[in-house]
């Protein structure tokens, strides 16, 4: 058994001193209370306020419990806000890929889209950020499954819809393609939601690795995938970049 | 090795970024360096030239090894720029004599109001399409010519030049105090008021006005055309472009048919239109400006409208009110309720620019009760936006006789749907958002380009276009129509609020 991580239990304790002070603390109080070197609470304060557990009052530099805390149950990044950030990477991946590009969150078991560039060849398309989508017959869908296990097991117990004939609606299969999506780090759909047409995505990773969205790309089957059915090498290279781009602007990468 | 890039260096208000181009116009690699902003005095904006061009040297070969390639693959550099902002440096040392007066520097103001007053005025402003104000560059260098003892003098003698950003790199570039080139383009002249827009030449009579010696003034070229070789930063390279930054922008839209239009939502926002081949005086507070001018072909002019607080409004409520933590958290608010609620803001935070040109208006929020929360101002304060943006194109159309027919976007907040949908249904016409979001590096890059056979037309540049995004007008004509009575009765609001002369500053 792996032993205790003394940095994280003494966050911990930082929390529970901030949580209980009635005012704010300077680090100097902080480091007293917890008999830290300074330096050592300086760097877990630091820590806790980039991730927004902690927040420093601007004119006094103290420190007191962050908003975050209060929506640790909800998703914490802004919709919009990852819309804001990844527009300059989701542009190219459509411009290198010829094919429309979504940015994808689960909201209440579905794929909400929150971004959408067309497909790169001036045909009538018509912007669909704000709708919803099937997770378990899409790529954006699979990939945030892949990474939020209540909402895999909610989607498996709801009886997955099947849109045609390939689409996974067993339990079995769909955990096969979700533990797939976790081993490469990206996923597909091919004519899983509508004949002819297939999907590539990948996930985007905020602060400490939180999956906190995928983008992906979407065009007719003969497009995104080679002859022999599976997704182009080349186009699944152009979205694992834009992810990882994506998670590098978010600080979420490690690459 | 073949030439396959184009280099474009955007010399902006608060960095100077550079940006490799392949031939469809793809964004390759970024590299940006920002420089400091100086206030020596409430009012003043300054920049160091020498910082500035330091800045050029860094980011333009770390741009080039980004992208992996060398100078040889280059095949011409464009160059955009912050407008406005007056150099004046020694032609022997290449030492600026005084920081850069930067565009949005008010020293100028009691100079304008005298100048304003003048006898020729009149003829000045019609002859350039500007109004007296202190945002232009010639009343700017007058005001140096006046401060630094014996530079009037110096620069009668030719031991003085000026230049706005282009000017400057380009000197620099080519060799600077060894030969170096001493040039602008039309775009960048047109907003002087020193030059004259039909002839596109300084006109004696408007530097005579200004107190200004020709000698000091760098030659007017076209925007696109090869003006000479890099001798540093990129040695052998052709510099083949230059525009002001919002013009830059209307060509990387590529808005090169009359009646075409691009706005870039930033801080403030930029409108701009091409009226082709004429130049249209506004009646209605609008700027006529040149829009582009390629080699041997006659220059494209446009009618330019700007909104002094779009961002900057989101700003105020992220900063100011603290209702947000970040801009685009503007828009997950706005969502939380379906209408304004009958609650309007109109940011007159330092008067009224076009089409209403009031400087005694201050801001207001109308129609408060107690029904009105958040959302709703932050859905006001994005409609405030909208509605300005409707201003400028409705001057716009009653001045040119052109009726817009889409809309095309950039800048960022161009990634607020909320916005962009309102911009269409208040607009009743498409908003279109382009592929590639860096338009203003990107129009200068084209028109390097061009000039060097990189591209072969306009034509070509055109089909590099391409649509990442359309909104359509949804709203319905009744009640797009009552809102914009109700938007107007807020702005009427906002008249008189400042007695007498009482000074802004």
């Amino acid at each position: 058994m792996p032993g205790q991580v003394q940095s994280i239990a003494r966050a911990a304790a930082m929390l529970r001193l901030l949580a209980n002070s009635s005012g704010r603390l300077g680090i100097g109080e902080i480091a007293r209370s917890l008999d830290l070197p300074k330096g050592t609470a300086h760097g877990i304060v630091r820590t806790l306020q980039d991730v927004g557990f902690v927040e420093q009052d601007k004119t006094s530099g103290k420190y007191q419990l962050g908003a975050a805390l209060l929506h640790l149950g909800t998703s914490y990044l802004d919709i919009n806000e990852l819309r804001s950030r990844s527009i300059n990477w989701a542009d190219p991946l459509a411009v290198r890929s010829g094919q429309a590009v979504r940015i994808g969150t689960l909201l209440e078991g579905k794929v909400l889209v929150v971004h959408h560039v067309f497909r790169p060849d001036d045909t009538l398309q018509t912007l669909d950020v704000g709708t919803l989508l099937p997770p378990h017959a899409t790529a954006l869908g699979k990939v945030l499954l892949a990474y939020d296990g209540a909402a895999a097991s909610a989607v498996m117990q709801g009886g997955p819809e099947p849109y045609t004939r390939r689409t996974l609606v067993t339990a079995r299969a769909l955990a096969k393609a979700l533990a797939e999506i976790r081993d490469n780090g990206w996923g597909a759909e091919v004519e899983e939601m509508t004949p002819g047409e297939a999907g590539i995505a990948a996930p985007i990773r905020g602060y400490g690795g939180l999956v906190v969205g995928a983008i992906g790309l979407s065009g007719p089957v003969d497009q995104v995938c080679t002859a022999q059915g599976s997704p182009r090498p080349a186009l699944v290279a152009h979205v694992r970049d834009a992810a990882r781009a994506v998670s590098r602007d978010l600080g979420g990468a490690r690459w | 090795m073949s030439e396959s890039y184009v280099v474009s260096i955007d010399q902006g208000t608060t960095s100077t970024r550079c940006i490799v181009f392949d031939r469809r116009g793809n964004l390759v690699a970024v590299a940006q360096r920002e420089h400091r902003q100086h206030f020596p005095r409430p009012g003043w904006v300054e920049h160091d030239g020498l910082e500035i061009w330091r800045n050029v040297s860094k980011v333009v070969p770390r741009a080039l090894s980004q992208a992996g390639i060398g100078a040889d693959e280059v095949a011409a550099i464009g160059i955009a720029n912050q407008r406005e902002t007056t150099l004046v440096w020694d032609r022997r040392t290449g030492v600026p004599v005084a920081p850069a007066i930067i565009w949005q520097d008010t020293r100028t103001d009691t100079l304008v109001e005298t100048l304003a007053s003048a006898p020729g005025a009149e003829d000045v402003q019609r002859r350039c399409g500007l109004p007296m104000a202190t945002y232009f560059s010639g009343p700017k260098l007058r005001w140096l010519l006046n401060a630094t003892p014996g530079l009037y003098e110096r620069a009668e003698r030719g031991e003085v030049l000026f230049g706005t950003m282009e000017t400057w790199l380009i000197w620099n570039l080519t060799g600077g105090p060894d030969g170096g080139l001493h040039i602008t383009d039309v775009t960048n002249a047109s907003r002087t008021m020193l030059m004259d827009l039909h002839s596109l030449r300084w006109h004696p009579d408007s530097l005579a006005f200004f107190g200004i010696p020709a000698a000091m003034l760098p030659e007017i070229r076209s925007s696109s055309e090869v003006y000479g070789t890099a001798t540093a930063v990129l040695p052998g390279v052709r510099i083949a472009a230059a525009l002001g930054d919002q013009q830059a922008a209307l060509f990387g839209q590529t808005c090169f048919a009359p009646g075409d239009a691009k706005c870039t939502y930033g801080t403030g926002s930029f409108l701009l239109l091409n009226t082709g081949t004429k130049a249209v005086h506004s009646t209605h507070g609008l700027l006529t400006t040149v829009g582009y001018q390629i080699a041997g072909q006659p220059a494209v002019y446009a009618l330019e409208g700007s909104v002094a607080i779009t961002g900057s409004l989101v700003q105020w409520f992220r900063d100011q009110l603290g209702l947000i933590s970040s801009a685009p958290e503007i828009e997950t608010l706005a969502r939380t309720v379906a209408d304004n609620g009958g609650c309007y803001i109109v940011p007159a935070f330092s008067g009224l620019f076009a089409p209403h040109w009031r400087a005694e208006a201050r801001g207001v929020i109308v129609g408060l009760t107690s029904y009105i929360n958040k959302g709703h101002l932050a859905r006001a304060v994005l409609e405030a936006t909208g509605w300005q943006t409707r201003e400028v194109v409705d001057a716009m159309n009653a001045d040119s006789g052109l009726a817009l027919t889409a809309l095309r976007v950039d800048g960022g907040m161009t990634a607020n749907n909320l916005l962009m949908q309102f911009v269409a249904d208040v607009l009743d016409v498409p908003v279109v958002r382009p592929m590639v979001a860096e338009t203003v590096s990107l129009g200068a890059a084209y028109a390097a380009g061009l000039a060097v056979g990189f591209w072969p037309d306009l034509e070509g540049l055109r089909r590099n276009w391409h649509r990442a995004a359309q909104w359509v007008p949804q709203m319905d004509d009744r009640h797009r129509a009552e809102e914009h009575e109700n938007w107007q009765r807020a702005v009427e609001h906002t008249f008189g609020w400042i007695k007498s002369d009482v000074r802004t500053d």
